[in-house]
């Protein structure tokens, strides 16, 4: 066990997957001399020189292309996208051939390319800085959805992202970057999976990425109070690791699911339609959400009250023990 | 008030006027005389400085050879085009017309160099030794492209526009990191990367420009410019002639005439050794005519006029060759009539192949989406398999 940052905890998983496979590349702007601009690259590129970790021009879907075309020559490329809303222009070289490749050649022509994109609000950022922009992809057949909420997993997860025969779209929670936690030895779950964090028996909570945090504290401070939530952090959001939330369902009765991005058509909209197939003889309450709003990201002056909080968090849960 | 006036078409960028179409494409106007031609429309070999020394070794057999390409490839496109028409394939991309663009180039490739072809690249697969009726799956919808890419050194056909100079200059990037340019002739490696005029207009290849001079990549951008995305003229697409694009991008534009087979082989093999010696990225534009519709789905009739078709005939690319084996090298008759009928075997075998061709079973659906089946896909299949055999057993 070893404590550090969660970006640390990037880093550090990232050197041990250039160490692993020498096919492994570091790609995207300003990932090189200095580091990315979260420090999520520092140091690669001095370790391991300007060839495997490639200060790209400043073109999305060029970072996004060209890994298309370095795995087809045999690379593993992890392509950085600077912030959630740059990833826009890449997004046809995502949907349209790394997506798609393994299917269209039926299996001759695998894409194992992993984009990271820190994502989510919360820093007080200019616009298209903030954006939870995951359902986007979990949309996308062929493509594999994660979100890392801690140090622990955030290291793990990228390395199993990086050692995944399949394109893995691998979001980063930017307001958790610099909070500590512990790195185990060894990987405490598959990549594909999702993690109880907390045990409880009133009512689940589902959630992922930044909003992990959120839930947990939000379920010490119903404690308190005498309520016991269980916290599942979904960690794979496309495809969705269910089980674990049927079986807390099928005890507790109630489900709250949050996150950061709007609602409508979304990660939290897929788990409540699955858990009402799955559930619907076992539930008190309908499955309830606590999310952003469909509207675009507000200026961040307005993001406290955009993004879920501890408290609103709460109030989803008490509107479930209210049925 | 008065409205703002509403953007019309000027006159340089329009479409071609009956008076452009009968004194030679607009598109010709400008670099005309820096045409790469070989042999000319009459048969004629001609000389050129720059370029000669890249097709000394094309003898009679040679060309034979490329002429027999180019007879065979034509033959099965037609075929193509016919099997649409009967209801055997969905759609049909004919390439008529850009058989010496396409053949010119695909046997410039060395079996180490890698192509990326669009979708309308039949001559180039051909010269990849990828059987004709591998093509036919996409057509008839029964895959997505059925050989092995990496095996061929040709990828798959791409349809979105412009993508695959993205993929190339990658694939070329990978080919540099890999030590495979500039050192040993024998196992330098370049990629040629295929796409149309239309495409020159997408972020993509404006980016694979870039992308490919920032890494020294040794890519051929291999532009066939056939006048037409569909009805959208080049006059659309472009102010300039396109290969001088090259030249604000840091690297080397060419145009050569695309219904050369000559030049396009000679330009193409420049290109390519340019790429592996270290000298890469180079822009080949091959200035050459869609004969036909831009799929079968077209009808060019509603946007371009009779003569300008008329016109491009009389360049046709493999007529040139004929004559010139005729004329000039004295090839007998019966060489003629052999690739005739190997065409009409190749024609027949096609036809026969696709009638036969089965149609995969729903389970084809969920295979290779990705490495391993997700436990919801698994469940989808499984629950629609069932489905879809409830049918079966009550048939029969």
């Amino acid at each position: 066990m070893t404590t550090m940052t969660l970006a640390k905890a990037l880093n550090s998983g990232l050197r041990a997957a250039m160490e692993e496979d020498p096919k492994v590349l570091v790609m995207g702007e300003d990932v090189g001399k200095l580091g990315g601009v979260f420090r999520v690259t520092d140091g690669l590129a001095k370790d391991f020189g300007e060839q495997r970790v490639l200060d790209t021009p400043l073109s999305e879907s060029g970072i996004i292309g060209t890994a298309v075309g370095l795995a087809i020559r045999g690379f593993r490329p992890v392509c950085e996208i600077q912030f959630d809303g740059f990833v826009f222009p890449g997004y046809d070289q995502i949907v349209s051939q790394l997506a798609k490749m393994r299917f269209r050649s039926q299996g001759k022509v695998p894409m194992p390319v992993v984009v990271r994109i820190p994502f989510g609000g919360g820093i007080g950022a200019v616009e298209h800085h903030s954006e939870s922009p995951e359902s986007l992809f979990a949309h996308v057949a062929g493509l594999r959805v994660v979100a890392c909420s801690n140090p622990d997993d955030a290291h793990w997860m990228i390395r199993q992202a990086v050692a995944s025969d399949d394109p893995v779209i691998f979001f980063e929670p930017k307001r958790r970057y610099w909070e500590k936690g512990e790195v185990s030895e060894s990987a405490p779950a598959p990549l594909g999976s999702s993690r109880v964090l907390r045990s409880g028996t009133d009512v689940t909570v589902a959630c992922y990425g930044p909003l992990v945090k959120t839930c947990l504290d939000a379920a010490a401070a119903a404690s308190s109070e005498g309520r016991s939530l269980e916290v599942i952090d979904l960690r794979s959001l496309s495809p969705l690791d269910l089980g674990p939330v049927f079986d807390s369902v099928r005890r507790t009765g109630r489900l709250v699911v949050a996150s950061e991005a709007p609602p409508e058509s979304s990660v939290t909209s897929e788990v409540a339609a699955r858990v009402q197939e799955e559930c619907f003889h076992s539930l008190e309450a309908p499955v309830l959400r606590v999310t952003g709003f469909d509207t675009p990201y507000p200026p961040s002056r307005l993001e406290e009250d955009f993004l879920p909080d501890l408290d609103r968090v709460l109030d989803g849960v008490d509107r479930a023990l209210e049925y | 008030m008065s409205r703002p006036q509403s953007w019309v078409p000027t006159d340089p960028r329009s479409a071609p006027t009956r008076e452009h179409v009968l004194s030679g494409l607009k598109g010709t106007d400008e670099g005309g005389a820096e045409l790469v031609q070989l042999l000319t429309p009459e048969g004629v070999r001609v000389p050129d400085e720059r370029f000669d020394g890249w097709a000394a070794d094309v003898g009679v057999e040679e060309l034979k050879g490329y002429y027999r390409d180019m007879v065979l490839v034509r033959r099965f496109d037609r075929e193509g085009n016919a099997l649409q028409r009967q209801g055997q394939l969905g759609i049909w991309v004919p390439l008529l017309g850009q058989e010496a663009a396409q053949i010119g180039a695909g046997r410039a490739l060395t079996p180490r160099d890698m192509a990326f072809p669009s979708y309308r690249e039949h001559g180039v697969a051909w010269t990849r030794g990828i059987d004709p009726t591998e093509l036919l799956g996409i057509f008839r919808g029964t895959d997505h492209g059925s050989w092995d890419p990496i095996e061929a050194r040709f990828h798959l056909y791409t349809i979105v526009i412009g993508n695959q100079c993205l993929n190339a200059t990658g694939y070329a990037m990978g080919q540099r990191f890999e030590g495979r340019v500039g050192g040993d002739t024998e196992s330098d490696e370049a990629t040629m990367c295929f796409f149309g005029d239309g495409a020159t207009s997408q972020g993509d290849v404006h980016e694979g420009f870039v992308w490919a001079a920032a890494y020294d990549a040794p890519v051929v951008f291999y532009c066939q410019n056939n006048q037409w995305a569909i009805s959208v003229p080049l006059e659309r697409q472009t102010r300039v002639p396109l290969y001088q694009r090259a030249r604000g991008y840091g690297f080397p534009g060419v145009r050569v005439d695309g219904n050369d087979v000559l030049a396009c082989l000679a330009v193409s093999r420049w290109a390519l050794e340019e790429c592996r010696t270290g000298n890469g990225p180079v822009l080949v534009e091959a200035f050459t005519y869609r004969m036909d519709a831009h799929t079968t789905s077209d009808d060019p009739s509603r946007y371009r006029l009779a003569d300008e078709l008329e016109l491009w005939k009389l360049k046709d690319p493999i007529e040139r060759v004929r004559v010139h084996l005729v004329r000039e090298l004295g090839v007998e008759p019966e060489f003629f009539d052999s690739v005739q009928e190997e065409s009409d075997e190749l024609a027949a075998r096609f036809r026969s192949f696709c009638l036969a061709m089965p149609t995969p079973g729903p389970e084809r659906m969920f295979s290779e989406v990705y490495a391993e089946l997700s436990p919801q896909l698994e469940a989808q299949q499984a629950a629609y398999l069932e489905y879809h055999a409830s049918f079966s057993e009550e048939a029969s």
